[in-house]
């Protein structure tokens, strides 16, 4: 008799001794574990004679009644302080970015530069940059501490709480609220966020759904065409409400289609049963409003602008050059646009829009940015300092109709994620072919989406 | 026919029992603490109806009715 075979004849008598109580084994393991956790528990912690406050603020947050209101209120107000916060220092930046470009120009033409390299430089990368710091810096300064102040005092998982039973409706984890939350800071952060969520399926379901809300990118865009367009037609006082309300209404359709997105995903390419939930729910904590301000400034502010900022700057190079190399009498960025233009009709847009949209894949950031050079560099130049300027390119010079602003918003919220978050999705993933769809899903629904609005509008005769 | 933990009211207690399930999913529910003789309250419903969030040893864990069912609990009241 063989070593090998005395072995696997004594497991399966030993199996057979102990199998049918082998579960009971593993529980009286478990419970003898949590026995002796309850008694050292029991003789050093007291829990006697505090009021538990979590529990009377969880019973409103998380009420009937209250639980939903108060969560739109939240987002509502945090948009609000976002925009009417970033308007001033937003205009102020906007100035004196502006004002150094024209003491470039000077000194371009006192040294006698060649006017490429004027253009290359100052027109386009310092223009570019100037937009970026300009548009994206003070929004991003007041949203993210705001925020990261949400986060630290324990708001999010009630927000899941709240919202799983969505979740569960489209097959999806009660979880991928958190890691919705996490894509208003940026999308690439909440696909890592996905982690979270134990199974694969459901991971992926949050990971191919995520680019649907809003990232701190895009907020800037969303925002300034709201002030640009909602709130030109309304009187002044009402202004930054209609333009926050305009925000948070996008916010909520970006989460409905999340959810129906999900719903279809599991009903065809991601076809289960929703695994199991268990969430917790952690004490409030009071945030450490120092260190909140640091962490949201330098480790978000900050790392979000200068990655920004670093595709910003050739970007605004390149479009500079296309825009003023000519084939012909036209300029590439004209051509390309125009060859773009018919199918960018469909969708409600023109083509300098979609052309924005793709040079843009690196970073959600500079698709505004370059949408403004390339109308810019084809008429007259213009001091772009304020919304009101902005609002006289793109209606005055550009034909924008309100369609055009919705269609571009709708766009905005649904199109391919930036390059970081899908080779980000690829990592995670470890697949080119989920990387692939996590472009192709969204942007599909924005085509859509963008297609049935623009023909349903001109239908009715609204525009 | 016993109770599951999903049949109790909000803030009413239980006792855990028995865990009716098998494999990973009996090792999530023991994991927090769900073992048979646990005390467990139930503490709120979210806004529509599930989740429910519970108090076991002391966390406050959410748990979907299909989690709940599977513990097996005795009445103990308020």
């Amino acid at each position: 008799m063989n070593s090998d075979n005395s072995m696997s004849s004594l497991l399966k008598e030993a199996q057979g001794i102990i199998g049918p109580q082998q579960g009971q084994m593993r529980d009286r393991i478990v419970n003898s574990i949590y026995q002796t956790a309850e008694s050292i528990a029991a003789s050093t912690v007291s829990t006697s004679g505090k009021v538990d406050w979590d529990r009377k603020i969880d019973k409103i947050i998380t009420s009937k009644i209250w639980g939903f209101p108060i969560m739109l209120a939240l987002l509502t107000v945090v948009l609000w302080i976002t925009i009417t916060g970033a308007n001033v220092p937003s205009s102020l930046l906007a100035e004196g970015l502006f004002w150094i470009e024209a003491k470039l120009t000077d000194f371009f033409m006192a040294v006698n530069a060649s006017e490429w390299l004027h253009g290359f430089l100052v027109l386009g990368v310092y223009r570019g940059l100037a937009w970026v710091v300009s548009v994206m810096l003070p929004p991003m300064a007041i949203f993210f501490p705001l925020f990261t102040l949400l986060e630290d005092l324990g708001y999010l998982p009630r927000v899941a709480f709240n919202l799983d039973r969505f979740f569960k409706g489209a097959g999806a984890h009660g979880k991928q609220a958190l890691t919705m939350s996490m894509g208003f800071g940026c999308n690439a952060a909440g696909v890592i966020a996905c982690r979270i969520i134990e199974s694969p399926r459901e991971r992926l379901i949050a990971t191919l759904t995520n680019a649907f809300v809003p990232c701190n990118g895009r907020f800037p865009t969303l925002i300034a065409l709201a002030t640009i367009f909602i709130s030109g037609s309304v009187a002044v006082t009402f202004k930054s409400a209609a333009a926050t309300l305009t925000v948070a209404g996008l916010v909520v359709v970006g989460i409905a289609i999340t959810l129906l997105v999900s719903f279809l995903l599991t009903k065809t390419l991601l076809r289960g049963i929703p695994s199991s939930f268990t969430l917790e729910l952690p004490p409030y904590r009071k945030p450490q409003v120092g260190q909140v301000l640091i962490r949201s400034v330098l480790d978000r502010t900050i790392f979000v602008l200068a990655r920004a900022m670093i595709i910003a700057a050739p970007a605004g190079g390149i479009v500079w050059i296309l825009a003023n190399t000519m084939i012909g009498d036209t300029s590439i960025l004209a051509l390309v646009a125009g060859w773009l233009d018919p199918f960018a009709r469909h969708m409600g847009l023109d083509g300098f829009i979609l052309m924005a949209f793709i040079c843009g894949l690196p970073a959600n950031e500079i698709v505004f940015p370059i949408l403004i050079m390339s109308y810019v560099s084809g008429g007259a130049m213009m001091e772009l300092d304020s919304l009101k300027a902005l609002r006289q390119l793109l209606v005055e010079q550009h034909g924008w109709t309100w369609l055009t602003a919705l269609c571009t918003t709708l766009f905005v919220l649904c199109h391919w994620p930036c390059g970081t978050t899908l080779f980000t999705i690829q990592r995670e993933q470890k697949s080119w072919y989920w990387m692939f769809m996590a472009a192709l899903i969204p942007t599909l629904v924005g085509i859509v989406l963008c297609i049935a609005v623009n023909y349903l509008v001109r239908g009715l005769g609204l525009v | 026919m016993c109770p599951t933990l999903n049949n109790i009211p909000v803030g009413c207690n239980a006792l855990v029992k028995k865990i009716n399930a098998s494999g990973i999913k009996k090792r999530r529910l023991l994991d927090l603490g769900l073992v048979p003789g646990t005390k467990v309250e139930a503490v709120g419903r979210s806004p529509l109806g599930d989740p429910t969030a519970y108090n076991i040893r002391g966390a406050v864990i959410a748990l979907r009715n299909e989690e709940a069912s599977m513990v097996q609990v005795s009445k103990l009241g308020n």
